[in-house]
């Protein structure tokens, strides 16, 4: 602070002698803006696709504006108020399972006392991240099939008496996007809460244990508190990531079936846009999609600030 | 599958073992029986989950390896987990003799590793910039660039950009455009500034300029962190797909494993499992349920090979990187 403000105070001719000294930097920087320029803020410039009725043909100087008739358009279209619906809703119950079986399971692994144990578990924990995808998707499609080893148990255990199809039923599937979340990312999740855990002073377990606490109650009162600014961190960097969880996976599992309930914001983007070529419509959808997104971190930020919990900006 | 669990027993005995002790030994300061009732309880219910999350992660992928090995028709029958039944490495022949995979592997090889190469350089030499002191844009540059992580143009637009520059059907659209993240630059200017400045200011008065520094004294130091970054961007690359459906579909030359796969994919899904045989390769012991899991494990084995040995770095980048940016 008192450097900028000294800075601030410099004579015309010491900072040309800064400009100078730092043309390197300066040169590099002025490369870097220029690439930003192109690939982050031009393509904000396409927004204005979003009022007109843009045609390829005519490009984006020549089309004509529509004011906003996309947007009309689509919040009279009953397809996209359900699309809203499903990546709302697979966004927030994703955001709520990934969040409760990581912190879960980053407290219980840390009560594993047997470091080997606990290293390998670590380890295997975070197989599943680094899988794509597509190959989650097959896996869980392997597992859900109808020989595979979900529907083998629920006959073996009598609770059904045939194998369910299971991605033919709407009501299942958000049930297992969820746990394709939970299955390729409670490990990695995990690793920041264990950070966490290990920075908390050990004793205060001691005193805990001097008190007659078991592990329980240490975990109650002390590592849950101890992580808490940590959550509290991470839940605001993953508000505005809500509508951001809803495309892979709905899009390699989703089929004419179940597409009431699997189709995302995306997805609608992805399908008027290119497929059906209405590149004015999907960047309407596009562009609510960016402002509520936005509106949703302001708001974790306001809510963060008012509880005098840590804030991103 | 007896093996595997026998080793998870063992593990948990061993846990259990060393468990006991310290219990035993506070046992005098507690001595409190209820309590330790409670907590041994507890160790029983943890070695539960543990194993519980053990096996449920694994399983699956381990599933997937077996129907790699199993011949594809006996496959149909299911009832297939760990061990293949019927074995055959047929699924494998017939994977490693389509044009388009291996095709999309070197693709895929390729752009991971010009792709990693170049995002290392550009974001540390960025996050360099940012992270001096002095230099006169500073927090302009910074705020610029924190910018593109909340607000991007999104699909259409980007589509068309690309399409303007030419990069569309084109190898260089999976390593241009995301060369520069945000994310990355901030992990590597967090780490750039918790070095201790005497270093260059020696440098400095040996007359080094900043690109000497930045090459010779703070690259060096930053070993690590640039392991973090090339990790976390060589996953990406190798991951994704959806680039090569959007902006090289009419390409085949451009093809990606990742992509491959998904047809691969999709197209056990539309047959939901029935046991057609892939015809084209004129082998019928084949299924698309087993060549696309020899698909997957092909895909999938650089990755399970390395990420065990890249662990510490991955720890230290995410927790640089949850640090307030």
């Amino acid at each position: 602070m008192k450097r900028s403000k000294k800075e601030n105070n410099m004579s015309v001719s010491a900072t040309r002698k800064n400009f100078v000294k730092q043309r390197v930097l300066l040169i590099w920087a002025a490369v870097f803006m220029v690439y930003g320029l192109v690939f982050y803020y031009i393509p904000l410039g396409g927004w204005v696709m979003a009022f007109q009725n843009y045609k390829p043909k005519t490009g984006l100087l020549h089309s004509k504006f529509v004011g906003l008739g996309k947007f009309q358009f689509l919040f009279e279209d009953q397809t996209f108020l359900k699309v809203i619906r499903n990546t709302l809703c697979m966004g927030i119950l994703n955001l709520v399972c990934t969040f409760v079986m990581a912190i879960l399971f980053a407290i219980l692994l840390n009560e594993v006392r047997s470091r080997l144990a606990k290293k390998t578990i670590q380890t295997i924990s975070y197989l599943p991240h680094f899988l794509s995808w597509i190959i989650v998707t097959g896996i869980l499609h392997d597992a859900l099939s109808a020989n595979g080893i979900i529907n083998e148990l629920l006959v073996k255990a009598h609770i059904i008496s045939s194998p369910i199809s299971f991605f033919s039923v709407p009501e299942l599937f958000w049930p297992i996007v969820a746990f394709a979340n939970i299955w390729k990312e409670t490990g990695w999740n995990a690793i920041i809460y264990l950070a966490a855990i290990t920075s908390i002073d050990p004793s205060l377990y001691e005193a805990a244990a001097i008190d007659g606490a078991g592990r329980w109650a240490k975990i109650k009162y002390i590592t849950l508190p101890g992580i808490r600014p940590t959550i509290m961190i991470l839940l605001l960097m993953n508000i505005g990531n809500i509508l951001n969880a809803g495309f892979e996976i709905q899009y390699l599992l989703g089929n004419g079936l179940i597409k009431n309930v699997s189709d995302t914001i995306d997805i609608y983007v992805l399908t008027w846009g290119i497929s059906q070529s209405d590149y004015s419509l999907g960047t309407a959808a596009g562009i609510f999609k960016s402002v509520v997104a936005i509106i949703l971190i302001v708001i974790a930020n306001g809510v963060a600030k008012r509880t005098g919990e840590e804030r991103l900006f | 599958m007896e093996n595997k669990e026998n080793l998870e027993l063992e593990m948990d005995i061993s846990q259990e073992s060393e468990i006991t002790e310290p219990v035993v030994l506070s046992k005098g300061v507690k001595s409190k029986k209820k309590g330790i009732t409670a907590d041994t309880l507890f160790v029983i219910c943890n070695t539960i989950f543990m194993i519980l999350f053990v096996v449920i992660t694994l399983y699956p992928v381990l599933n997937t390896v077996a129907l790699s090995f199993n011949d594809g028709t006996d496959a149909v029958r299911g009832g297939i987990h760990l061990i293949p039944r019927k074995f055959s490495i047929k699924n494998y022949t017939v994977v490693l003799h389509m044009q388009n995979i291996i095709t999309g592997a070197i693709v895929t090889v390729a752009r991971t590793v010009i792709g990693t190469l170049l995002a290392l350089v550009a974001n540390a030499l960025l996050a360099y910039i940012i992270s001096r002191k002095e230099f006169l844009f500073k927090s302009q540059l910074s705020l610029f660039w924190v910018i593109t992580m909340y607000v991007n143009g999104g699909l259409i637009p980007v589509l068309l950009l690309y399409k303007t520059l030419g990069l569309t059907n084109s190898f260089w659209v999976y390593v241009i455009p995301g060369m520069v993240s945000a994310f990355n630059v901030l992990v590597l200017r967090t780490y750039m500034q918790g070095l201790p400045e005497a270093l260059e200011d020696a440098a400095k008065i040996d007359g080094a300029g900043y690109m000497t520094i930045f090459v010779k004294v703070i690259s060096p130091l930053c070993k690590p962190v640039y392991a973090t970054v090339a990790l976390f961007v060589a996953v990406g690359q190798w991951n994704s797909w959806f680039d090569a459906m959007i902006y090289n579909r009419m390409k085949t030359e451009y093809t990606t494993l990742q992509y491959e796969l998904m047809k691969l994919l999709s197209s056990v899904m539309q047959q939901s499992g029935s046991a057609t045989s892939v015809n084209a390769a004129n082998v019928s012991t084949v299924t698309p349920v087993t060549v696309r899991s020899a698909a997957t494990v092909i895909t999938m084995l650089p990755i399970i090979c390395l990420y065990p040995f890249l662990q510490r770095y991955f720890v230290a980048g995410l927790t640089i990187g949850g640090v307030k940016g």
